[in-house]
């Protein structure tokens, strides 16, 4: 059976809760999908389960979104938690997975608030167990309230790193060192900005306050290392690094990594949107009108997704997105549309602002982003980074090339996690600007599907546990 | 490798899974890939290409290096999978298995 809608989010984060509470305001029909079993999406994972504990740890903004969820859940919104979108085409029809079986929603626009990942981390022994993100460190506080059993070694760049420390530190949780990756000269490139980011007072306190619990319970931090591996055969026993001329050991069974994060640009790459290249994020985004639109008719993206500023811009582009919607599908007049999005365009101004200085303080070092010859870059086939210079060197001008003579990208992540770094590698082998390097064009299924699951959704009496299409 | 912290409530996990039949007791809302770490895993499978352990590297959906065998289907991924009485999950070693008599009566 196949619903119809008027506009179709998908993601419940920041972006897409607020974008539904718009929606519905203006007397548009509105339908939430989220891979998520909770709304929240990362940045308030599990929000809805207000644990006291875990409030007091991850702080005031992880309450906020406690508020934000609960608002969106009592909305009556309606909300599809477990949905995969695994297929959306040019007349909006959305393809969904739920629950082992496969649907269909038709809708007259869609806001695609899919958020971001974090930036693939490949230094030499990555791959181990022991070895995780940041993000997925917190995710794990978040969801099970289930911290490092031993002190952790927090490694790479951006303020999730010290946010992360801070919140183990505040739940009586040793850390064992900070391990920082930004180069030095980034803070020359990022002090002109300084000024900015002063609008963003709270900003710059939290991030002082950050730096002073480090400071308090001694954990030690070192500044401007490269050339960072992990140690270990069947799992992580110790990362090693360069810093201030010497070579580094520490012993740790865990080791997580962090170099900002990305716009996850899976689905608008699929559906061949317009996007343009980020040299200071150092990512791909997705070319965006005033109102969200992209270059794709129905098509809007909110939230991170669109380029990365955060969880409060999050909420103010999903209102945006939505009103750009109701006054395309003639919900409400332009002049009423400018009048309602005037309040949140001027907060977006301010956070844009400050989050500049954010990102030249902690742009990745080349090192991080371009590994050694011997290190995997792509997880899933196992593709070493010496195999896609040389296929660089031999001719491979893009990633669909990298891909037809390495098998790199071809894995069930579908390239998300080695598709940054073979394009860096790509570029600096080709001496061109990764700008100018064509990325991965990534088709559906956006994620695995089974046979059983299609075979569900048409009623046929085709055995729906005969899944042999995974992988 | 992750242990949990006492709760607010104080109230104990209700939920019983097993991890390569050992039980471990869930909260409602938990994930699989909580199972694992929970459990004292590391790693929740082997690569197909070369046998090498991996565990759970982003814990939301994006690299697939969480794959187990859930109540029997291989390649699930456990960070998006919510823990339900009585699931029962397997570390899967290389490849996941096709299952010839379901595959072949179709």
């Amino acid at each position: 059976m196949t619903e119809r809608f008027d506009i179709a989010i998908v993601g419940a984060g920041p972006a897409g809760m607020a974008a539904s509470l718009e929606a519905k305001m203006h007397g548009l029909s509105a339908v939430v999908l989220d891979e998520q079993p909770r709304p929240g999406g990362q940045i308030y994972r599990r929000a809805d389960a207000r644990d006291a504990r875990l409030e007091a740890a991850l702080g005031a903004e992880y309450a906020h979104g406690m508020a934000l969820t609960e608002k969106f859940l009592a909305a009556g919104v309606a909300y599809r938690p477990n949905t995969t979108l695994w297929d959306l085409s040019p007349e909006l029809r959305l393809s969904i997975l739920r629950d082992g079986r496969a649907g269909e929603i038709d809708a007259s626009h869609v806001v695609l608030a899919t958020g971001a990942m974090e930036r693939p981390v490949p230094v030499r022994g990555w791959t181990l167990p022991g070895v995780m993100s940041v993000g997925a460190a917190q995710i794990l506080l978040k969801t099970t309230g289930a911290v490092p059993d031993k002190p952790p070694v927090l490694a790479g760049s951006g303020p999730l790193l010290y946010l992360l420390a801070a919140q183990y530190l505040a739940a009586g949780v040793p850390v064992r060192a900070l391990v920082e990756t930004q180069p030095r000269a980034n803070y020359w490139d990022a002090a002109p900005h300084l000024l900015s980011a002063l609008w963003q007072r709270k900003l710059l306190l939290k991030g002082a306050a950050m730096l002073r619990a480090l400071r308090a319970h001694g954990v030690k931090r070192w500044q401007g290392a490269s050339n960072l591996a992990v140690e270990g055969n069947e799992a992580c026993t110790a990362l090693t690094f360069d810093a201030g001329g010497t070579r580094e050991r520490i012993e740790t069974e865990l080791v997580l990594l962090h170099e900002g994060v990305i716009p996850n640009v899976h689905v608008t790459m699929a559906i061949n949107c317009a996007h343009d290249w980020d040299a200071t994020q150092l990512c791909w985004r997705p070319r965006l009108d005033a109102w969200g639109a992209t270059s794709v008719e129905g098509v809007s993206v909110a939230g991170d997704g669109g380029g990365i500023w955060g969880a409060e811009a999050a909420e103010h582009t999903g209102r945006i997105a939505s009103l750009g919607a109701a006054e395309r599908l003639g919900k409400i007049s332009a002049d009423a549309r400018d009048r309602a999005a005037a309040s949140s365009r001027a907060s977006l101004g301010r956070l844009r602002g400050a989050r500049r200085f954010l990102d030249l303080l902690y742009k990745p070092a080349k090192g991080q982003r371009q590994p050694p010859d011997d290190v995997i870059v792509c997880r899933c086939e196992e593709v070493t980074a010496g195999t896609l210079r040389q296929v660089a060197r031999i001719g491979a001008i893009g990633l669909t090339q990298a891909k037809t003579y390495t098998r790199c990208g071809m894995g069930p992540c579908q390239g998300r996690m080695c598709g940054p770094t073979v394009a860096a590698l790509v570029a600096d082998t080709r001496k061109m600007p990764e700008a100018s390097v064509p990325p991965y064009r990534p088709r559906a299924p956006y994620k695995p599907v089974t046979i059983g699951a299609l075979a569900a959704s048409v009623g046929t009496e085709t055995p729906t546990d005969a899944s042999i299409g995974a992988h | 490798m992750f242990r949990r912290l006492p709760s607010a409530d104080g109230g104990a996990p209700s939920l019983r899974v097993t991890v390569d039949g050992v039980p471990v007791a869930l909260r409602p809302g938990e994930t699989v890939a909580a199972a694992l770490f929970l459990a004292g895993h590391k790693a929740g499978r082997t690569t197909p290409v070369t046998g090498s352990p991996r565990g759970p590297y982003c814990m939301m959906g994006v690299c697939f290096d969480c794959l187990v065998e859930i109540d029997g289907e291989g390649n699930r991924q456990a960070c998006m999978v919510e823990a339900r009485e009585g699931m029962v999950v397997m570390r899967q070693m290389g490849a996941r298995a096709l299952d010839d008599k379901k595959a072949s009566s179709c």
